[in-house]
């Protein structure tokens, strides 16, 4: 009764009763592979949430604090306001660690759930025409993903991420013509500068988020109008939608999959430590130590910059260090071949005259599908190699050795994967008719020579499903 | 509805009312944990784990078996306007533009001082930082520099036995990360790791820059067996007795090595600055 009453009381105000049915209405196609684009939603949801909370505690100041809190081991040593801060919300905070973590690990799969989302996109051809637009918000979302995964990871001000944004200011004064300026900027003077702590809180925790905020609702409002793309089968036509609608099976549906993500998070967030930034220490320009890795997703990155030669352009008395190859040439690269891939693959396959709603299997794609696993086997060495020194030691061999076989690895592997991915997608192709497709007519396909010398078409055996 | 749907439809209520109330007993084990225990990060992350799972499963439950499962069919419409919807925009925006290209001075003119506003908005993003100038080319060493460890000590000729070595920074300026250096005792006798650089290595001791001269970090570990210095970030190695070649890594160029004296105390003092910028390279180091 009450509903009622408030429904024509917005309906008479907005007049919104058609719109809001229609949306009500909108068929969602069943796919596992389509909730990954959801769990990096829900992700982003949880880090708003944790992300608050930390921000009522957090002091992103560079000042010179002697600590004297309730961690022992550090009683008496002097640190920056910001690191003396995480502590705080670490030991001294009710449920400050718990947030802290949960906050640490979303972003961790956050990042994952991205490009898990847009391998599914790749494989299944879901960036062709018309959905050109949202393929490149999305890279777009990745790269701010990235982006707001570092400034954060760069806060706490500890040995680790101190180290880490030295790297940074290395690579970003490697640019040719405008990189010193553009560290000098950003960080407010020569490394460590004193602004670079207050800036990249504002960037992470204002500037970027906004940024996705936007991008998001860009992204879902453009698959809104879009539709979903779904796999051919049954009853599924280019021109139609078959599936759950959104109200209310898919609604409850998603609710359960946000409760279960951010119960996943919880548990990681209680359960498993993640960047004890109290065993690091605070940060002091003079040490590092091996072992010295960045979160998961710049963990390519790092191996570039390990795995590349010692090349650099001296020329006229002007030079482009060896960090640009690595760190500012290779990432750019990777994202503009991204932004461009809808429309490379368009021009070969001139498949964006026609839009497309029914998604691609993988391995009617060879040639597609090859070159994303060698792109993603190519990327996972460089990971690899961003813990060269870890794997050295794990395997005691030496770490000179480790490298000069990555370099190799480098390119071998990306093209055994990208060779036998094509020979597989082939393989499958030839056992199995494309769902949705008509079977071949029975008869006439099939020519047997008898014993007697003659010939004769036979029907093909009933295929077991 | 036949009975055996009825019997299903009972047990999955169940099922879903006992998610809820897991919820509930999880949540009031976070009040407990939360006010009597005074937090407990473990107890904190596994009860709110239990208590988002049970919400989540009863939802899951929800959509599976209570709610319609279709499928449900919706046509998808035609994505580009008709051409009539087109021409109708085109007629209609054609109101402004044909208003403008017949005052294409105007235009013009104001193109002119969008720019000019525009580029005036950007002065301010100057104030961010101090203008490079050659900060990048200097250190805080001076001539006659006094040489001191990371607690300020000064640091003399039998500070190192031989093979040993040390972080060291010029008096006044320790913790300065451009100037940071890493000395190394190599011999008791005067070492000479380059040609011209006769005097810089007394009674065996070389200071290197300990800026790695491929991405920053901090050269900080010392071979010694090997006479080597290794950069922990990216693995590049220098070779100690040749000037600090690079000899493995990514790094191109040699670390800068800081020429030494020793005074009438006995203690190390520097000759100079560096006589080349330190860290990593940058378009106009060479100038």
């Amino acid at each position: 009764m009450i509903v009622k009453r408030l429904v024509r009381w917005f309906d008479q105000r907005l007049g919104a009763a058609r719109f809001v049915r229609t949306a009500l209405n909108k068929v969602f196609p069943d796919h596992w592979s389509f909730m990954l684009g959801e769990l990096a939603l829900y992700c982003f949801v949880i880090l708003i949430l944790t992300g608050v909370y930390l921000t009522f505690f957090f002091t992103p100041g560079t000042k010179e604090v002697v600590y004297h809190g309730s961690y022992a081991p550090l009683r008496g040593v002097s640190m920056s306001q910001a690191y003396e801060s995480v502590l705080r919300i670490s030991f001294d905070v009710r449920a400050g660690l718990v947030m802290r973590q949960i906050h640490h690990w979303a972003a961790l799969i956050f990042v994952g759930a991205i490009i898990a989302h847009l391998m599914r996109i790749f494989f299944t051809g879901a960036f062709r025409r018309p959905r050109e637009l949202n393929w490149m918000i999305g890279v777009t979302l990745l790269v701010l993903a990235i982006a707001n995964g570092f400034t954060g990871y760069s806060l706490p001000d500890d040995q680790l991420s101190g180290t880490g944004l030295r790297i940074a200011y290395s690579v970003v004064i490697s640019v040719p013509v405008v990189g010193v300026w553009t560290a000098f900027l950003i960080f407010g003077g020569e490394f460590p500068g004193n602004e670079v702590l207050t800036r990249f809180f504002v960037i992470h925790i204002l500037i970027v988020p906004v940024a996705i905020a936007v991008l998001l609702g860009a992204h879902l409002a453009i698959l809104v109008r879009q539709k979903h793309t779904q796999f051919q089968g049954r009853a599924r036509k280019e021109r139609n939608v078959v599936g759950a609608r959104l109200w209310p099976t898919f609604t409850a549906k998603t609710i359960g999959l946000f409760f279960f993500v951010f119960a996943a998070c919880a548990a990681l967030g209680g359960l498993a430590q993640i960047n004890p930034v109290w065993i690091w220490g605070p940060f002091q320009p003079a040490a590092v130590s091996a072992g010295s890795q960045p979160d998961w997703y710049v963990g390519w990155l790092e191996g570039s910059l390990r795995l590349f030669p010692a090349w650099e352009i001296r020329a006229f008395g002007h030079e482009i260090p060896n960090p640009f190859f690595s760190g500012v040439l290779l990432p750019g690269i990777t994202f503009m071949l991204l932004y461009a891939w809808p429309f490379l693959e368009g021009r070969f396959t001139k498949e964006n005259r026609e839009e497309h709603h029914l998604l691609d299997r993988p391995r009617d794609r060879p040639v597609r599908t090859a070159i994303g696993v060698a792109a993603l086997a190519f990327y996972a060495v460089l990971f690899v190699a961003g813990g060269n020194d870890v794997l050295a030691s794990r395997f005691s061999v030496s770490v000179n050795l480790i490298t000069n076989i990555l370099r190799v690895a480098l390119f071998v592997i990306p093209t055994v994967a990208g060779v036998m991915t094509y020979r597989l997608c082939k393989e499958l192709a030839a056992r199995s008719p494309t769902p949705g497709e008509p079977e071949p007519p029975p008869g006439g396909e099939l020519v047997v020579r008898t014993e007697e010398g003659g010939y004769v078409d036979v029907e093909e055996p009933a295929r077991t499903p | 509805m036949n009975e055996n749907d009825d019997v299903q439809e009972r047990k999955v209520t169940n099922r879903i009312a006992i998610g809820f109330a897991i919820t509930t007993v999880a949540s009031l084990g976070l009040a407990v944990v939360y006010f009597v225990l005074g937090g407990q990060e473990q107890l904190e992350g596994s009860l709110l784990a239990v208590a988002l799972g049970g919400l989540g499963y009863g939802f899951v439950q929800v959509a599976k078996y209570l709610l319609p499962q279709g499928p449900y069919v919706e046509e998808r419409e035609t994505l580009p306007s008709s051409s009539e919807d087109n021409a109708a925009f085109a007629a209609d925006f054609e109101r402004g533009e044909g208003w403008l290209s017949r005052r294409g001075f105007l235009v013009k003119m104001l193109g002119v001082a969008a720019g000019a506003i525009g580029l005036a908005a950007l002065f301010p993003i100057a104030s961010l930082g101090p203008n490079p100038d050659r900060q990048l080319f200097r250190t805080k060493w001076r001539r006659g520099s006094l040489v001191v460890d990371e607690q300020g000590e000064a640091v003399g000729v039998d500070t190192l036995s031989v093979g040993g070595a040390l972080t060291v920074f010029p008096q006044g300026h320790v913790d300065v990360e451009d100037s940071q250096t890493i000395l190394i005792r190599l011999s008791h006798d005067d070492v000479v790791t380059k040609p011209g650089r006769e005097l810089w290595g007394p009674q065996g001791y070389v200071g290197y820059s300990k800026v790695c001269t491929h991405a920053g970090c901090p050269v900080g570990l010392y071979q010694q067996q090997f006479k080597k210095l290794l950069c922990p970030c990216h693995q590049s190695t220098f070779s100690v007795p040749d000037g600090a070649e690079p000899v493995f890594g990514p790094a191109t160029r040699s670390l800068p090595q800081l020429p030494l004296m020793v005074d009438d105390e006995g203690l190390l003092r520097a000759r100079s600055d560096y006589t080349e910028p330190v860290g990593p390279g940058f378009w106009n180091r060479g100038t």
